[in-house]
């Protein structure tokens, strides 16, 4: 899923400083799920907002809705009947739900208030880390299924470097080395030979570096 | 001949190497590297050159390649993958190469968050065994990664990294394979402490006739003082320094560390010319160039071969 954290309520409200009432809206996919825009958070952050404007003596009217799938211009449609009469949007969805509604509504502000971070899993209860960096053309088959650009520091394809220190990454005790992880889990499938081979340079225009990417479905089309 | 290095020279006459290494200063400052770099004249057969050691920003290690070069000296121009892309490193490579630069050394670089910019992008578009790679096709083949044909391919001597305390520890010899399969003609190891430790990975190296087909330097730094040696036994990733080692200097009262340090060397340097597979070591002095003509000396490295 796509992961998300609220933004600093110091940043938020000085966002939403030039107006008098929002529409705060919420996500019910990934975002509802690592809690930082659901219904639940929606309802938490409006309650900030009205409070922290009452005490500056600047009173904020704020609504609360929660869509289906905020990137999804169909669900981002419901918002059309009542959002005229807003000043402005605020978007709890990730940066893809923000542009949705941004998109769909051009002469609307819509802000955002979460800080979309990685697609990744969840470890444990509350605790979510990057798995997947979306660079268009997966290795994880080559690796013991464990992705060495989204989860090494210096995304090395033939690691580990000479920082991997008793199965932990240089940059911090708290950081797995994801070449020992590799290692590991290649030894438990009997795939050592795998690591022999030299993994060729990555072809970058697959990821962000070949601008930005699209897919088109021809069968999929109305 | 693949180069006109002098540490290829070196090696090639079946000398046992010495490297040196200088870090660039932190400025526009042309007399600080001259002074550093007269200490290592005459004491080593090549000089690394770092680049952006530690992730602070330094001069560039081409720059400073090429003022050791108009002094006479054979510098090893470092690069790393943190802070270039292929476009960058090939076209860095084609000036050094032009402008006289022989030797060059493939590195990951240590991440940005142990520098002064640690907001920096991480670049790492290639890692080090493929820039070895890139390198080696440049000379070999006379083709860029992209596959155009080079005009004047760049004649470089070209060597890699290799910690032999890493962990897994098993992993340590066959990337070190990796990295000779990609071409690396010389190997430079990070700093040794733990001599049991490498004699091991020695035998494996040697084992699969890796130290056949490469030239492994063995790298060694002099201890100055006993809390220089704490701290590389406990802060520096990838460091293995036993605990005698550190009794050793820490009995020894202050002023007498840094002579203990460089004796603990000279013994160090014995054994490993003794040990089979070594063909040279890479002495890392850090902030400490003016000791090296003591330290070449006493261990019985001078006059060095000139070939």
């Amino acid at each position: 899923m796509i992961t998300a954290e609220r933004k600093p309520m110091e940043e938020i409200f000085h966002s939403v400083e030039p107006y008098g009432k929002i529409l705060l809206v919420g996500c019910n996919e990934c975002v509802t799920v690592c809690h930082a825009g659901g219904r639940k958070e929606v309802a938490m952050l409006a309650s900030a907002l009205r409070m922290g404007r009452l005490k500056q003596g600047a009173p904020l009217t704020v609504d609360e809705m929660t869509l289906e799938r905020q990137c999804d211009p169909e669900y981002a449609e419901e918002l059309a009947l009542v959002v005229d009469q807003y000043d402005a949007v605020c978007s709890m969805a990730c940066g893809c739900g923000v542009q949705t509604v941004a998109e769909r509504y051009q002469g609307l502000p819509v802000l955002p208030m979460v800080n979309t971070e990685f697609m990744g899993s969840s470890e444990k209860n509350g605790v979510w880390a990057e798995r997947c960096a979306g660079c268009g053309n997966c290795v994880l088959g080559l690796t013991g299924g464990i992705c060495p650009i989204a989860r090494c520091s210096k995304r090395i394809f033939n690691g580990p470097c000479g920082g991997s220190s008793k199965g932990k990454c240089e940059i911090s005790p708290d950081v797995d080395c994801a070449w020992q992880l590799i290692w590991d889990r290649l030894k438990q499938l009997g795939q050592t030979e795998l690591y022999s081979q030299i993994m060729a340079p990555k072809d970058w225009r697959s990821a962000r570096d070949g601008g930005p990417r699209r897919i088109v479905r021809e069968d999929m089309a109305i | 001949m693949k180069s006109d290095s002098n540490l290829e020279k070196v090696l090639a006459a079946g000398h046992f190497a010495v490297t040196g290494e200088l870090g660039p200063p932190r400025g526009a400052n042309l007399q600080a590297i001259k002074d550093k770099a007269a200490h290592l004249k005459g004491m080593v057969d090549a000089v690394n050159v770092t680049d952006n050691q530690t992730a602070v920003v330094r001069m560039a290690s081409w720059a400073v390649s090429l003022v050791l070069r108009e002094m006479g000296m054979e510098p090893n121009y470092q690069m790393v993958c943190r802070d270039r892309n292929r476009l960058a490193m090939q076209s860095d490579i084609l000036g050094a190469a032009a402008l006289g630069i022989n030797t060059m050394l493939c590195l990951s670089g240590d991440h940005p968050s142990f520098g002064d910019h640690p907001q920096a992008a991480n670049v790492h578009d290639i890692d080090s065994i493929q820039q070895l790679q890139m390198v080696t096709t440049m000379r070999d083949q006379g083709r860029f990664m992209g596959g155009a044909e080079i005009d004047t391919p760049p004649r470089m001597f070209v060597g890699a990294a290799a910690n032999p305390f890493g962990d897994p520890f098993e992993l340590r010899v066959l990337r070190l394979g990796k990295k000779v399969a990609a071409g690396a003609d010389f190997i430079q190891t990070q700093c040794i402490y733990n001599m049991e430790r490498f004699a091991e990975y020695m035998r494996q190296a040697v084992d699969m006739g890796l130290t056949e087909k490469t030239k492994l330097l063995a790298g060694v730094t002099p201890l100055k003082s006993a809390g220089m040696a704490r701290y590389m036994a406990k802060k520096v990733p990838g460091m293995d320094v036993p605990d005698e080692v550190v009794k050793r200097i820490a009995d020894q009262p202050k002023e007498k560390q840094a002579e203990e340090g460089i004796k603990l060397l000279c013994e160090q340097i014995e054994q490993l010319r003794e040990m089979p597979g070594v063909a040279g070591i890479h002495l890392m002095a850090i902030e400490w160039e003016h000791r090296v003509p003591e330290i070449v000396e006493r261990a019985g490295l001078l006059p060095r071969p000139q070939v």
